[in-house]
């Protein structure tokens, strides 16, 4: 049912509106790259984003295993696995892992996850892909650059991998690294810091590329109020990772400093480690370290969810064939949203002393945070409302996010009152409350870009039962994951115990009642995506042999990416004629319009009918595929 | 004196207005100091920058002067090194680096920088302030 | 938008020469000042930082007692030359003067490793009186704060070598799109130099 016929009955005919790509110019551009430069050291940023893309899903896959790993753990401590053992002796041993293994594997699955799978994906793939595309630019506006990023992240990458083979194993300190702790441990950590040094490159030569491209160049036409919701969510995206991550860089310089040149940045005068006073300085507070880190790490999590909510406007709009309900209200929330992500850090601090006006002040700011963000979801929610729905994969994704979303941001409101958080801080409700958030969250909505924007690169789109298959399993098994977090948190269970609370008397009972079953559904989760992975191989490996089995706008959406032909070829431009923009970015079932129930962006009005000359448009012609 | 000669393609042209009459063509009213300034008018911009070197110069010298040369205590050497470095500071970004006639655009950025830098300064020193058992 | 006229292997990426007419600008021109304005955030973090050990301290030496003023000094002298000299070197590519411009972009180099050299003796003379980044937090600040601050000179120095040897080819090819490659190395240098100007008082003099 995915090629549903619109009201009119005329889905074919607006896929004649595809503004050619650039490939008849081919031989005004020179002789043809060589591979390296066409494949290897791409400046085109469809390439890039695929590149960006298959690195961040490896990464995902990787942060994935690694929980499974530690769920085989927790969900039957003391019992032994065989699997655990190709961790090393360093980490397990006799099946069983290690405190120092299962630390290892905490950190390694947060790192991974958020600085190499998540962010990369929802930015790096989706942002460096879709936004040329979609604001109608031949590129992003600095090509090398884009280069440059990409190589950054992927040795970062490297280098938090190599980790794994360091003496003493991986940072092991958790994700947020927080001193001393992370000052002392073993020469992992120095991996980290390392690491973190090429991410946060990466991330800053991304983000100025993205407000640059964004604000420069959009089609003539494309008014800031025109954009669509995607555009304007990697655009705050952008704004945040630019002016927050500095500060994470500057903390792991002072911590890459207190490590190697034993400087004491973080580092109180008289620190006793296993009874041996530290012979360093003196003089440095750990809780530097902390306001550091979470100065980024709260706008990196803005960071996590906006290009989500993008992707999920942009499905939503296009599979309820109606505009989108209150657009100017998500443009104002994402701003406020963006601004106000900087000043609600020091909520992940409310157990460190902070006074009374500290406190006070940062639970108002994070009360205030959420306002918009229920904006955002209910203007999502009543867009709904009088919608045609195709439940179509990317739409059952779309559409799960909301409730996940909206589950995970009310699980935020006690968090985020100190006085309540006095209890629930470094529980297992904190991991629950964010890991909604992100994983049937963003990934949902990841995953729904992936199934919407699928054909756009290959030219098919992916097979809808293998699509709702992963679905159904996906959404069952996520919330068997992460549901029992909650009530694990109230009872006490606090995070970060390699034996999953079972140690302490009064976590014992509710670790033991819940954790085989949340092991279980994370088995069962993995076992659910192996369609996905079989859908998208499959698909590309018969895109990559020609079969293309969808035309250019395959869902009859209105946004300038569609206007695009398949596949735009690289090094090309994407467009022969750069498109002029004639209206908003979701001009679904208009009212006077009845040739179809969509009016693209780039079409002039009245459409005048394709090959009986006159009218506007170019002659359509697909594009070959570069091969 | 130009060394050599300059291609004329329009994309490539140095950004000298070849007429007068040219010279007054606001580029769609847009002012940009790359585009509409004569021979004498950068001349001036050059005596512009040779004074605020000498201004720069001359704080540099009062600056070292106050706080070191007259061992100035401590909270009074910070006031003044900051109000001098501020100057300082307000001089190389309004005339080197042109930022008194910047675009709106560009004024809007740095705005919410400086907004956020001082939730920076302002942040972790005010934890400590304001910590429990401090007072 | 740039005239398609000539044939060549580039994509036209619009404004990159020609401004913007509703932002009034280039596209470096955008991308230089949101990277500064990351680096004030990098900056100012590490100043926040300095302000929360110092105030946590009980006692903090004046920067006298460590470390030698008069050169410091010295070096904001050069380092205030060197922004000189790039701006007028804008100016002369701006006016057609490639020789000049070349000129005072190699002064520019010049000063920044007299200022670099200078930095050298003075981190040799610390090492010599046995004042490491560990001896104590005072020591540390400085050493990071200017380390960090001469990677910044040797990125800048590194640039302006480009452009006046490899880059230089772009003046017969595109000389608009050369200076305001000159215009978009001089404002990061202004930077490094206006960091400077905070971070001379605040180590050496307060």
């Amino acid at each position: 049912m995915t090629d549903q016929l619109n009201k009119t009955g005329s889905s074919a005919r607006h896929e004649d509106l595809a503004i050619p790509s650039d490939h008849t110019n081919a031989e005004h551009h020179g002789p043809p790259l060589p591979w390296i430069q066409k494949y290897v050291f791409s400046t085109d940023h469809k390439w890039i984003g695929i590149q960006y893309g298959v690195t961040a899903l490896i990464f995902l896959l990787l942060g994935f295993s690694l929980m499974l790993l530690m769920r085989l753990q927790l969900g039957w401590p003391g019992h032994a696995f065989a699997l655990l053992n190709i961790l090393g002796p360093g980490r397990a041993t006799g099946g069983i892992l290690l405190p120092e293994g299962y630390n290892q594997l905490g950190a390694m699955h947060g790192t991974i996850m958020v600085f190499l799978a998540i962010v990369p994906l929802a930015v790096g793939a989706f942002g460096n892909y879709v936004v040329p595309l979609q604001i109608g630019a031949p590129d992003m506006a600095f090509p090398k650059l884009n280069m440059a990023s990409y190589w950054f992240y992927f040795v970062g990458g490297v280098i938090m991998l190599t980790s794994f083979a360091a003496p003493g194993g991986t940072p092991a300190s958790g994700w947020t690294s927080y001193a001393p702790l992370s000052i002392i441990a073993t020469s992992g950590q120095t991996f980290w810091l390392t690491g973190m040094v090429f991410l946060i490159t990466s991330s800053l030569l991304g983000s100025i590329n993205m407000i640059v491209t964004i604000v420069q160049l959009r089609a003539k036409g494309l008014t800031f109020m025109r954009l669509p919701f995607f555009i304007w969510a990697q655009l705050v995206t952008g704004f945040l990772l630019l002016l927050a991550f500095p500060p994470l860089e500057a903390g792991a310089v002072l911590q890459l400093m207190d490590r190697v040149a034993h400087t004491s940045f973080f580092l109180p005068a008289g620190l006793v480690i296993s009874g041996e006073v530290l012979k360093v300085a003196g003089g440095g507070n750990p809780l530097l370290w902390q306001h550091l880190f979470w100065f980024l790490g709260h706008p990196e999590v803005y960071v996590l969810i906006l290009p989500a909510m993008g992707i999920v406007c942009e499905v939503i709009a296009n599979n309820t064939r109606r505009p989108v309900w209150g657009y100017n209200w998500l443009v104002g929330s994402v701003l406020f949203l963006g601004f106000m992500s900087f000043v609600v850090w020091a909520h992940h601090m409310f157990l460190t002393g902070m006074g009374a006006f500290v406190n006070s002040f940062f639970q108002t700011t994070t009360m205030i945070i959420s306002i918009p963000s229920v904006v955002i979801l209910t203007v999502f929610f009543v867009t709904l409302w009088g919608g045609s729905i195709r439940f179509t994969t990317p739409m059952l994704f779309a559409l799960t996010f909301l409730p996940m979303f909206g589950l995970g941001g009310l699980t935020g409101l006690p968090l985020g009152l100190a006085t309540a958080d006095l209890y629930l801080h470094d529980t297992y409700y904190v991991i629950g409350h964010f890991h909604y958030i992100v994983a049937p969250g963003t990934i949902f909505a990841l995953f729904a870009g992936i199934y919407y924007w699928f054909p756009k690169i290959t030219g098919r789109k992916l097979n809808e039962v293998l699509g709702k298959i992963h679905y159904w399993g996906s959404v069952i098994f996520i919330n068997g994951i992460f549901f029992p977090m909650f009530f694990q948190g109230l009872a006490g269970v606090s995070r970060r115990l390699y034996d999953g609370g079972v140690q302490y008397a009064h976590a014992k009972a509710v670790a033991q009642a819940t954790n085989p079953f949340m092991s279980i559904s994370a088995w069962c989760l993995l076992v659910f995506q192996l369609p996905f992975i079989v859908n998208i191989v499959w698909n590309v490996i018969a895109a990559m042999r020609g079969k293309k089995n969808v035309g250019d706008n395959p869902w009859q959406a209105t946004t300038l990416d569609w206007a695009a032909t398949t596949s735009p070829p690289l090094a090309h431009g994407n467009f022969a004629v750069l498109p002029v923009v004639y209206r908003g970015a979701y001009e679904y079932s208009v009212p006077d319009y009845h040739e179809a129930d969509f009016l693209p962006q780039h079409v002039p009005w009245p459409v005048t009918p394709r090959s009986s000359g006159g009218g506007t448009m170019a002659a359509p012609a697909v594009a070959q595929r570069e091969e | 004196m130009s060394d050599q000669a300059i291609p004329s393609t329009a994309a490539d042209r140095l950004p000298l207005p070849e007429t007068a009459a040219e010279d007054q063509h606001t580029h769609g009213g847009v002012h940009d100091p790359n585009l509409h300034h004569s021979p004498e008018e950068i001349k001036r911009e050059i005596r512009v920058y040779l004074i605020v070197f000498a201004a720069l110069a001359f704080l540099t010298g009062l600056t070292v002067y106050a706080c070191y040369g007259l061992a100035m205590p401590v909270h009074y050497a910070i006031i003044i090194a900051l109000v001098i470095a501020c100057t300082k500071g307000f001089l190389v970004a309004g005339f080197f680096m042109h930022l008194l006639s910047e675009k709106r655009l560009i004024y809007s950025v740095l705005a919410l920088t400086v907004f956020f830098f001082s939730v920076l300064m302002w942040g972790p020193w005010n934890h400590f302030v304001d910590a429990m058992g401090h007072k | 938008m740039e005239t398609q006229a000539h044939a060549h292997a580039e994509l036209e990426i619009p404004y990159t020469v020609q401004p913007r007419s509703d932002t009034g600008l280039y596209n470096a021109k955008l991308g230089i000042w949101l990277f500064l304005a990351s680096e004030v955030m990098l900056f100012g973090a590490l100043f926040s930082s300095y302000i929360l050990l110092r105030t946590g301290a009980a006692t903090w030496p004046r920067g006298w007692e460590f470390l030698n003023v008069p050169l410091a000094t010295v070096n904001t002298f050069i380092l205030i030359g060197s922004s000189v000299t790039v701006v007028l070197a804008w100016a002369n590519f701006r006016l057609g003067n490639f020789k000049w411009g070349r000129i005072f972009i190699s002064l520019t180099v010049l000063c920044a490793l007299l200022f670099l050299m200078n930095k050298g003796f003075e981190y040799h003379h610390e090492f010599v009186e046995h004042r490491m980044p560990s001896s104590s937090n005072f020591m540390a600040l400085y050493f990071t704060l200017t380390g960090l601050h001469a990677l910044h000179v040797i990125g800048g120095v590194i640039v302006f070598l480009y452009l006046l040897m490899p880059g230089a080819k772009m003046w017969k090819t595109a000389p608009a799109r050369y200076t305001n490659r000159i215009e978009v190395a001089g404002l990061y240098w202004h930077f490094v130099d206006l960091v400077w100007i905070f971070l001379f008082p605040a180590l050496y003099l307060m």
